[in-house]
């Protein structure tokens, strides 16, 4: 077993957690954090199998980096809209569709 | 457990499950692509393979996801309420973190400068760069430090263009001698990247400073927020 297959398995780990959470919250915030661990799951996955005994694969690493960068920003965003949301509504969560 | 959280729990354990099968049983990638990196670097203009992807060879990228950025950042502009923005009420009543603050600015801005530079031989660049800047601005904003030309609507909103602005204009440039878009000529490669990067982590930074500062601290709790606003006007 190579170190690179522990990192994406660990990814692997961490996006089942992330998908486990955002399915069960109903909590606006409590699922934005599953998405971000669901993010953080496939940069693990793809930092991780970026090395193949070739060496380092610069291709993932400089999509993971910009990919960071972006969570971050689409966090913020989801930020600005909860609360905007919740000061319109009162609600931590969407209603549903019935 | 309800029977929601149960078939929640059951489900994202068999999509881990065959997740972690399809990456021990993935197929083996037919194009050696570090060699590939490796040969055409002399032609990237940098010494770094990851910055040479980043703002060379597969600059499309780079160039779209600041755009997305911009996009964020225009979004958040848009649902941002009125709001007494007042930048000396919005800080941490903290005198310790304006002390440190003056320790540590200089350092912040150093390190930030730092990164930007080696990105060009080492781990390092735009990016990194860009966020490091950002976390001064959080930590400027917290200690409630009045900062004019970062409350200057015009100036902000130039500064996050900029990257985007800069970036679109070089790709479009080197379009006029013939070549295709985003290829810069060998021997301005070097200087063409720098320029584009310095850029960048200004429009970076400003980027995730503006989205802190998009979410003041204000009444959150609908029925607190129309109190407020019936003290405001009365």
């Amino acid at each position: 077993m190579s170190g690179s297959l522990i990192f994406a398995w660990s990814g692997v780990l961490l996006f089942g957690l992330g998908l486990f959470g955002f399915i069960a919250h109903r909590h606006l915030l409590r699922r934005l954090l599953a998405f971000n661990i669901m993010g953080s799951g496939a940069f693990l996955v793809l930092v991780g199998l970026a090395q193949d005994g070739r060496g380092v694969d610069p291709l993932p690493q400089a999509m993971v980096i910009t990919g960071i960068v972006v969570a971050v920003a689409s966090t913020a965003l989801a930020l600005v809209i909860f609360r905007r949301w919740y000061r319109t509504s009162g609600r931590t969560d969407l209603p549903e569709d019935t | 457990m309800s029977l929601r959280t149960l078939s929640a729990a059951l489900l994202c354990i068999g999509i881990t499950v065959a997740l972690g099968w399809a990456v021990l049983d993935r197929p083996f990638p037919q194009e050696n692509v570090p060699e590939r990196v490796t040969s055409a670097m002399p032609e990237s203009g940098v010494d770094h393979p990851i910055t040479a992807v980043l703002l060379n060879f597969r600059s499309y990228d780079t160039l779209l996801e600041i755009a997305v950025l911009l996009l964020a950042v225009v979004v958040a502009l848009a649902l941002r309420e009125a709001q007494p923005d007042r930048p000396e009420q919005m800080g941490l009543e903290n005198p310790l973190l304006r002390a440190v603050m003056a320790w540590l600015l200089p350092l912040i801005l150093i390190v930030a400068g730092f990164l930007l530079w080696a990105g060009a031989y080492q781990p390092g660049g735009a990016f990194q760069a860009g966020s490091v800047l950002a976390a001064a601005g959080v930590l400027l904003r917290l200690a409630g430090v009045t900062t004019a030309w970062l409350d200057n609507a015009t100036l902000m909103r130039a500064g996050l263009a900029l990257g985007l602005l800069t970036f679109l204009g070089i790709g479009l440039l080197v379009m006029i001698p013939g070549a295709p878009f985003l290829t810069y000529p060998l021997e301005y490669a070097g200087t063409l990247i720098l320029v584009i990067e310095l850029t960048l982590t200004l429009s970076i930074g400003l980027t995730l400073i503006s989205l802190f500062r998009l979410t003041p601290p204000y009444a959150d709790d609908p029925d607190e927020a129309r109190e407020q606003e019936a003290e405001e006007t009365p």
